[in-house]
């Protein structure tokens, strides 16, 4: 174990700006990244939805 | 034999793969989500402090996955495109267009970690330098790949700008892997070569290649949710779509 404290352990022995840094970027846009990606496909799938009510209505 | 090449076949058209991949989506994310548990753990706890970069080394475990994978998914992008312009097959670029923005991520993680590091271990966010250049232009060629590609409304002609800029671009990749041989740089050498056991200890290694394979996970999962939304929006005038569960609902 490299640690002795959950103090320690944030600090990074000094680098902590630059360590978090890179982990934070890394884990923000691989949280932001999927949801977009998700998004994209729930946007479309409501305009094919919508599309498809129009239709109906149109038929009737 | 043939039955194994029909079969095969099926799943090159968007409307068979389309169901395959939303399939496979969780699977990816769990195993994602399992090497990445794994790699972070042996990257804080496991790994010992470096005798020179104390605890600042750390952003190695990120910073050469992002690395490998920003160039990886450049040649898995251009294969489908270069596919695509020879084959004219529908789904090749609609994999490319899913590809790009995940490649970009990775090129920019790459640099943006490698900044974080170098600050402080050579005391320049930057430097002009062979590899870190490479790198970024290969940053920039995907950001003009998905700019091309939207600034063209046909998505069949988008495709075939796409691919030769994405085919011409290949060049870079062998340059950036190259650059720390090729010319006398400030970034060290391949941590990990195929012809000599790597420079590094056993725990940083296994550290890196679970990271590594995390990254790889999470980039097939998240190009397989991009394709599908792709798939819709392109075939979204056909019989298929509209007969979708999911659309039907």
């Amino acid at each position: 174990m490299n640690w002795n404290s959950p103090a320690e352990f944030f600090a990074m022995g000094g680098y902590a700006f630059y360590v978090w840094g890179s982990f934070g970027a890394c884990a923000i846009l691989m949280i932001v990244e999927p949801i977009l990606a998700g998004r994209r496909r729930t946007s479309i799938l409501r305009s094919l939805r919508r599309e498809r009510l129009a239709e109906k209505l149109d038929s009737q | 034999m043939s039955n194994r090449i029909v079969h095969w076949f099926k799943y090159a058209s968007p409307q068979s793969f389309y169901p395959l991949a939303g399939k496979m989506i969780p699977l990816f994310w769990v195993l994602a989500a399992i090497f990445g548990v794994i790699g972070l753990w042996i990257t804080f706890f496991v790994a010992p402090t470096d005798a020179q970069q104390g605890e600042g080394y750390r952003i190695i475990f990120i910073h050469v996955p992002a690395s490998w994978m920003s160039m990886f998914i450049y040649l898995i992008l251009a294969a489908w495109a270069g596919l695509g312009l020879a084959l004219n097959t529908r789904l090749s670029g609609m994999m490319a267009q899913s590809l790009a923005p995940t490649g970009a991520l990775m090129a920019f993680l790459s640099l943006w970690t490698g900044a974080l590091w170098g600050k402080p271990m050579w005391g320049a966010w930057w430097v002009w330098d062979a590899r870190l250049t490479s790198e970024l232009i290969l940053f920039f060629l995907y950001i003009g790949f998905i700019a091309l590609q939207s600034a063209i409304d046909d998505p069949r002609r988008a495709d075939k700008a796409g691919a030769i800029l994405a085919l011409v671009g290949v060049v870079n990749v062998p340059i950036i892997y190259f650059s720390v041989k090729w010319w006398n740089t400030l970034h060290q050498g391949a941590s990990v070569s195929l012809t000599k056991s790597p420079s590094m200890a056993q725990t940083m290694l296994w550290g890196m290649l679970i990271m590594a394979l995390c990254f790889w996970m999470y980039s097939i999962a998240v190009a397989l949710t991009r394709v599908r939304a792709i798939i819709l929006e392109r075939e979204a005038h056909t019989e298929w779509v509209k007969e979708l569960p999911e659309v039907k609902q």
